[in-house]
């Protein structure tokens, strides 16, 4: 069907000088190339728009001090690949093994001008269709009847040369400096203009206006050469290692709140900016006031006419004055070329930088426009790393894979599992799947229960979805759930995060399994529904729950290294959990248990039936059958030939006993887990 | 403590006196006048004295004079001296009581040493007086003593018998002896009058007390069976006297005798246990039922008696055994149900998969990987093409059933080794998730077989290392294996070529075809391609000459099949068959008529989907005549309806288990099973009385159609249910959540601050967000905030229109 749309939209407009492509893209940055990516693996028509000459023209500027903030982990002591991508930040997804980032730079802070080579290098060799130079300055629709979302996207670049698509991909991220307006304004500089070399801040005194990473950054590059640097904004601090947010102060750029805490001169300051006003007296000192006193004066007055708050107050913090006032407080996202049409909103509150999109990353305006990359971050704004590359390599993935099955008919992609490899999939799933760690409570492996449960059950999972449209799950994936699912998320702790809190508590870490729903550290969840959320429930779910409120849950207790392989702390407690879920018994069991079985009951356990009844029985070697014998959890008939009188209590008993020596055995080591993490 | 002349003069003839003499003031014995001090009392009931003989300081006379005589103690029976005792025989109360009184009997209790003696004491006692042997793990000790102060008072009734050999306790017959703890035997010879036969023995079933050992001879010398008379309710043996029930046999008058015998038989065994009485129902109206034959009368107050109708003797004996069981059970399972409580919470944390526990138990040994290459994503392409074969095991390493599996394949790469052509590696998919799902690996543990690194073969087969080998020796030759010769063809059937496969497989299929029927033979080389490394498959391509099919009688395209065992060859004819029926057919073909069912081949029968009939046997039955009529059976007209099978409890040891489910005891060996595994699941028990042939078989199976017999035993229904429940963390949020400040966002401080009406006007969006900032403001460092130090601002609310940025 796809294909005799867009030839009948070619002859009707080849007339025209419209260009069609099935999807365009806005933005060869790193989630518009990720995007292209996808889209040339899959085979689609589409085409990358760029303003500039090459990929990456943010990085080719910011930030300034060309300093990346996103780590570059070169070692992780595993060959896992999946699992090394939980360690960086930078890297695209793609199946080529030479576009790892870590190839491209030994910093674990790396250079911007490497991520733009890098860029560069993506766009080459996997031969994405990019044309650049191409600003698109306008965009509207063309309503169609027949075009997939009942209209077309029609793009303008500078030379006024037309574009036509089905589907538009924004990747434009954020780029337009956040302003702010109050008397004496003028005399702010720029974070994008301001000189990055230190001599020029030689004996002066600094005032930034801002408080994130960018803020700090110029702060830190300064922080030698000035006499003192004061540092104002509305919020707090806030620490990404203490709101586990990577937008947050990064501790590599916070030298300021060193020496702000020490009194080396440097300070912090609350405020709000509106209220603010910039004086600038004849020595070309820039003095500050509040735009309150302004209102009242006669500007033309002059200067000295004007009060200052130490008239008043005469400790006032601020009522030294400084040589520069830098403004570094971020960017927006471009919203001039959307015809009033697109209905493209702001967002509301501290999302206002950001489109209005849904959870699935489609905008509210307009049916068929995508947001990726930074400019998708309303989605998890301070919470997750939507707003990064290594977020939104996933939830552009997972655009990509809504999309396939909205347009071609390609349901997402997914594995069928006997519900004997239920437990193994989900210990692989939170191992190493590296979607699920760096965009922890938004994307989630969900795991569809096919047949009665009381049968024998396979599960299909599908991976990396957006929890935020789970009520829209059969629809989105074209997959069914007609017998409950299983969703595996990763989460921090519900009150551990927090610009405010104490991370560092004693006795943050949980070691016990039983305890493991108050782990603090990010961990596994696994949610479980007997019928899918509808969208009243996600809607009414609790705050900070990603989820609403599931029929049964069950935390892996967090784990100091992040492996959560161990099988009686992590495997075991799962286990039990599935169990009970299904109402079945999941264990597996040697060749000669399942031969007891078929013979004396009417039923078998599944690993059975899966395994042995195929002819795929678990023989095991002797010295293995003799560990489960010593365990008590396999019976020896060889050696009780003719005491069939012999009581099985006593053998019980036995069982037992040898089960609570190895428990204590056990106990001072989980000990130890505590004691680590301290 | 008279001086020593007056000790001796006081001396009465027939009295026994234990004397110690000693200087006045000597400290070093000290401990020991204590000891004798405390067993004057003990002594005194026995009629010894205990006296301590003050020496004076000049005396030299035979006991107060040498200095080792001081050491020792002095046992006179009017004025002979009978033994002395080194003080340190003489330890504490019991050793003193103990040794006296054995010197002192010393006629009365036989001390021996040997079998012999034992016997010889036996041979003369028979016939005249019984016997209690008894034997204490050394001298002096409290069992000793009760023993001998026994023997004081029954020591004329009774012939005492002592040992402190270990031995001998083994030649009396207990069959676990721990000799670490005393034993006393009550030996009936009063009434044995056979010589060659031992006396018959009764064990003590209690540890050795002279109360115990005084209840037990009370117990031996009352009357084997009681005949009674009366109402039984007002019957009293000693047996209830002393706690023990009474069995009573109703007895009438015309099975008098016979009852008697087994009121006798049954007394016999319950002897110690239980007292047995016969009762004269005729004499005593009895309101029970007729057939009542048996009834119970425990020593409890207020019980009512229990009147019974049992079959057998045995159910005798349990009824009583198991009323002294029943006690110790409640009190087990008292102390369970409150283990059980307590386990309730704990039990979850504790390992209940085999095979996790048994592979986390191996886990510290090192695992002989020699023979196998472990492959990475850089080598794996480059290693699948440098060998014809390359066998890969992909698995997990935080995996259990995987490395069960790999701890089998190193077993088979160990047996398998020096093979050429054939290499032995392996992926761990948690090292290198790349290759696992390019190769499609999804379940662990999953084997495949390259062929010159390109196409594979899935393994399919049990994890077993016999299994594995088979397969992987199996899979290096084509299937089917085109012979081109009739020599080779022959050497296949015959199991003999090619040589490198003969001990893997009985059984061989030789597809014969003429060049003619290419179809058929399409189908034999897809179904050939299926089955590789399962089965053997051979191909020959006949000219003209038609010697094959002619000597096995059959017209291409025809199948052989030869039992490499049996030696014949059967031919069968191929019709147009598709792959699939070609498949099922060969599968079919090469499950045995009669076969012993083993772990590792159960579910190939199970498939057939019919009842079982299974004869349990001991040992391998090939000798014996069972298998014979089995075999008529099996061949018989009603084969297609079951499977006659067998199975050797040696080779299947869990076939126990089984026959422990079916039935509470173990029945005797052999036992001929129907068990209807697919449909109801009931167990039917071949009469044991009947023997095993042909006739009886089928005509068993006749009445089990015709639901003349009752099944011994039902499969249990039950469904694997979670054995134990999961940690419900819901609830415990649900029951923790209250108390945690969910909304400790919201500073109840700010509130005063801001206009009601102002509320509204606030969006959604930044009611949620920024409150944590606003609290921040509000506990912001006083006389630094902007707003704090100019306080007429502080009362201007701007809320809605700040910069959300900062």
């Amino acid at each position: 069907l796809a294909l005799i749309l867009c030839i009948g939209s070619l002859c009707t407009e080849s007339s025209t000088t419209f260009l069609y492509h099935d999807y365009c893209i806005i933005g060869a940055g790193p989630s518009g190339l990720q995007a292209a990516y996808f889209l040339q693996r899959a085979g689609r028509d589409y085409v990358v728009f760029e303003r500039s000459h090459a990929p990456g023209s943010f990085f080719a500027l910011y930030p300034r001090h060309r300093k990346l903030i996103s780590i570059n982990k070169q070692y992780t002591g595993k060959s896992n690949s999946e699992f090394n991508l939980r360690h960086d930040w930078n890297s695209l997804l793609s199946h080529d093994r030479r576009l790892l980032f870590r190839r491209y730079s030994r910093d674990f802070f790396p250079d911007a001008d490497t991520m733009v080579r890098y860029l560069e290098d993506f766009a080459s060799l996997l031969k994405l269709q990019v044309q650049y130079n191409t600003a698109i300055v306008h965009v509207m629709l063309e309503k169609n009847e027949q075009a997939w979302n009942g209209h077309y996207f029609l793009l303008t670049d500078q030379d006024k040369k037309s574009y036509k698509c089905s589907s538009l991909l924004v990747a434009t991220g954020t780029w337009v400096p956040n302003v702010v307006n109050f008397p004496g304004s003028e005399y702010v500089e720029g974070y994008e203009t301001v000189s990055i070399n230190p001599e020029d801040f030689a004996g002066q005194t600094v005032l930034i206006l801002g408080r994130g990473n960018s803020a700090f950054e110029t702060a830190e590059n300064i922080l030698g050469v000035t006499n003192f640097i004061h540092m104002v904004s509305r919020s707090r601090v806030r620490l990404s290692w203490a709101t586990h947010y990577v937008g947050d102060l990064r501790a590599i750029n916070n030298g300021l709140l060193d020496t702000y805490q020490l009194k080396s001169l440097d300070g912090l300051l609350e405020g709000d900016l509106e209220d603010l006003a910039i004086i600038k007296d004849k020595k070309g000192k820039l003095h500050i006031t509040l735009r309150f006193y302004l209102e009242n004066r006669n500007i033309s007055a002059g200067i000295d006419s004007i009060t200052l708050p130490q008239d008043e107050l005469d400790n006032f913090a601020t009522r030294a004055p400084y040589d520069r006032v830098i403004r570094c407080l971020g960017w927006k996202f471009d919203f001039s070329i959307y015809n009033r049409s697109l209905r493209m909103m702001p967002g509301k509150g501290n999302i206002r930088k950001y489109p209005q999109i849904k959870p699935s990353y489609e905008s509210r305006g307009t049916r068929g426009l995508f947001v990726l990359g930074t400019a998708s971050h309303s989605v998890d704004f301070r919470k997750s790393a939507g707003g990064f590359i290594h977020g939104f390599r996933y939830t552009t993935r997972a655009v990509h894979r809504l999309l396939e099955n909205r347009h071609h008919g390609v349901p997402w992609p997914s594995t069928v599992y006997p519900i004997t490899q239920l437990t193994n999939s989900i210990v692989k799933r939170v191992n190493e799947a590296s979607g699920l760690y760096q965009m922890f409570s938004v994307l989630a492996d969900i795991i569809l229960l096919r047949e009665h449960p009381k049968t024998h059950t396979t599960a299909t999972t599908g991976a990396k979805y957006p929890v935020g449209v789970l009520a829209e799950l059969e629809m989105q994936t074209g997959r069914k759930a007609p017998n409950g699912l299983f969703i595996i998320i990763m989460e921090y702790g519900r009150n551990f995060s927090g610009a405010d809190k104490d991370v560092f508590y004693y006795n943050r870490a949980v070691g016990e399994a039983q305890h493991a729903w108050q782990s603090n550290f990010l961990h596994p969840v696994i949610y479980y529904y007997k019928r899918l959320p509808t969208e009243r429930e996600m809607r009414l779910r609790p705050p900070d729950w990603p989820l609403p409120r599931p029929d049964a849950i069950h935390h892996i207790v967090e784990d100091f290294l992040t492996d959560w392989t161990a099988p009686n702390a992590h495997i075991l407690p799962l286990r039990r959990f599935l169990e009970n879920c299904l109402g079945t018994d999941l264990r597996n069991f040697f060749a000669e248990s399942c031969f007891l079985f078929a013979f004396t009951r009417q039923k078998l356990p599944p690993f059975c039936w899966q395994g042995y009844m195929r002819m795929q029985g678990l023989v095991g070697s002797e010295g293995l059958r003799h560990h489960a014998v010593q365990a008590g959890l396999l019976q020896d008939y060889t050696l009780t030939d003719s005491s069939g009188d012999r009581p099985p209590h006593s053998h019980n008993r036995a069982q037992d006993q040898l089960l609570r020596d190895q428990v204590i055995s056990i106990r001072p080591l989980q000990h130890l887990v505590n004691a680590k993490d301290e | 403590e008279p001086s020593p002349q007056r000790y001796f003069s006081s001396l009465e003839a027939g009295r026994a006196s234990l004397a110690y003499f000693s200087h006045s003031g000597s400290p070093g014995a000290q401990p020991f006048l204590e000891q004798i001090e405390s067993s004057a009392e003990a002594l005194q009931d026995y009629g010894i004295s205990v006296v301590k003989v003050n020496c004076p300081k000049e005396d030299v006379s035979r006991y107060c004079g040498k200095e080792n005589a001081l050491r020792k103690a002095y046992l006179f029976r009017g004025h002979m001296l009978i033994r002395e005792f080194p003080t340190d025989a003489l330890f504490d109360v019991d050793s003193i009581v103990a040794s006296v009184l054995f010197a002192l009997l010393f006629n009365e209790v036989k001390y021996i040493e040997t079998l012999t003696d034992l016997q010889n004491i036996e041979q003369v006692l028979k016939g005249k007086s019984n016997m209690v042997f008894a034997y204490v793990p050394a001298t002096g000790t409290a069992e000793h003593r009760a023993v001998m102060e026994a023997a004081f008072v029954y020591g004329t009734v009774h012939q005492f018998v002592l040992t402190t050999e270990a031995a001998l306790l083994k030649a009396t017959g207990s069959d676990d002896p721990d000799v670490s703890s005393a034993w006393l035997l009550f030996c009936h010879c009063q009434k044995a009058t056979d010589p060659a036969q031992p006396c018959r023995r009764t064990p003590l079933g209690q540890p050795l007390t002279l109360l115990n050992i005084h209840r037990h001879l009370k117990l031996m010398g009352a009357p084997l069976v009681t005949e009674v008379a009366e109402d039984p309710e007002k019957v009293s043996t000693v047996h209830l006297q002393l706690g023990l029930p009474l069995v009573f046999i109703l007895s009438q008058k015309e099975t008098y005798e016979a009852d008697r015998r087994t009121a006798e038989f049954v007394a016999w065994k319950l002897l110690g246990k239980a007292g047995v009485a016969l009762l004269a129902r005729d004499l005593v109206d009895l309101n029970v039922l007729h057939r009542s034959n048996v009834a119970l009368k425990t020593p409890d107050e207020g019980m009512p008696i229990q009147y019974l109708v049992l079959e057998d003797t045995d159910e005798v004996i349990t009824l009583v055994e198991d009323k002294n069981k029943v006690k110790q059970i409640q009190e087990e399972e008292e102390e369970e149900e409150e283990d059980e409580a307590e386990k309730e919470n704990n039990n979850q944390d504790i390992q209940d998969d085999q095979v996790v526990e048994a592979v986390s138990r191996d886990k510290k040994r090192e695992l002989p990987l020699e023979q196998i290459l472990v492959l990475t994503e850089e080598n794996f392409h480059s290693s699948l093409s440098s060998a014809a074969r390359t066998v890969v095991l992909f698995y997990a390493s935080w995996e259990a059933v995987s490395l069960a599996v790999l701890r089998s394949y190193t077993e088979v790469a160990d047996r398998l080794k020096g093979t050429p052509g054939v290499l032995f590696s392996l992926v761990n998919c948690w090292d290198w998730p790349g290759i696992c799902s390019q190769e499609n690996v999804t379940q662990f543990p999953t084997i495949r077989i390259y062929k010159e690194g390109k196409q594979s073969v899935l393994y399919d087969g049990m994890w077993g290392t016999e299994e594995m080998s088979s397969f992987i020796m199996l899979s290096r030759v084509s299937c089917p294996l085109k012979l081109a010769t009739m020599d080779e063809a022959e050497g296949y059937l015959r199991g003999e070529f090619p040589s490198e496969l003969s001990p893997y497989t009985h059984t061989s299929l030789l597809g014969v075809f003429s060049t003619a029927t290419s179809e058929a033979r399409k189908a034999f080389e897809e179904a050939g391609n299926i089955l590789s490394g399962h089965v053997r498959m051979g191909m020959y391509l006949e000219d003209d000459s038609m010697a094959l099919s002619q000597k096995y009688s059959v017209s291409p395209p025809a199948l052989l099949l030869a039992q490499s065992r049996a030696q014949s060859v059967e031919g069968i004819t191929l019709a147009k068959q598709s792959t699939q029926d070609l498949v099922q057919m060969i599968r079919h073909e090469l499950l045995d008529i009669f076969p012993e069912i083993t772990v590792q081949n159960l579910p190939q029968y199970l498939q057939l989907r019919k009842p079982f009939l299974i004869l349990f046997s001991a040992g391998d039955i090939s000798q014996m005549e069972n298998k014979e009529e089995m075999l008529k059976v099996a061949k018989g007209r009603a084969q297609k309806t079951f499977v006659a099978s067998w199975l050797n409890l040696k080779k299947t040891p869990v076939g126990h288990g089984i026959l422990r489910t079916y039935f509470a005891t173990m029945p005797s060996l052999p036992v001929l099973l129907w068990v209807n595994l697919h449909a109801g699941g009931q167990v039917f028990k071949f009469p044991s009385e009947q023997s095993i042939t042909e006739v009886n078989i089928l005509s068993w199976l006749e009445k089990l159609r015709a639901g003349l017999e009752t099944p011994s035993s039902t499969l249990s229904e039950e469904d694997w249910k979670p054995p134990l429940p999961a940690y419900d963390f819901l609830q415990m949020m649900d029951t923790a959540m209250p108390e945690l400040p969910l909304h400790n966002a919201h500073p109840p401080g700010n509130t005063p601050a801001q206009p009601l009406a102002e509320i509204p006007e606030r969006d959604t969006a930044t009611q949620e967000e920024p409150s944590q900032d606003t609290a921040a403001e509000k506990v912001g460092i006083p006389g630094r905030d902007l707003r704090g130090t100019a306080p007429r601002l502080a009362a201007r609310d701007k809320q809605g229109k700040r910069h959300s940025e900062l």
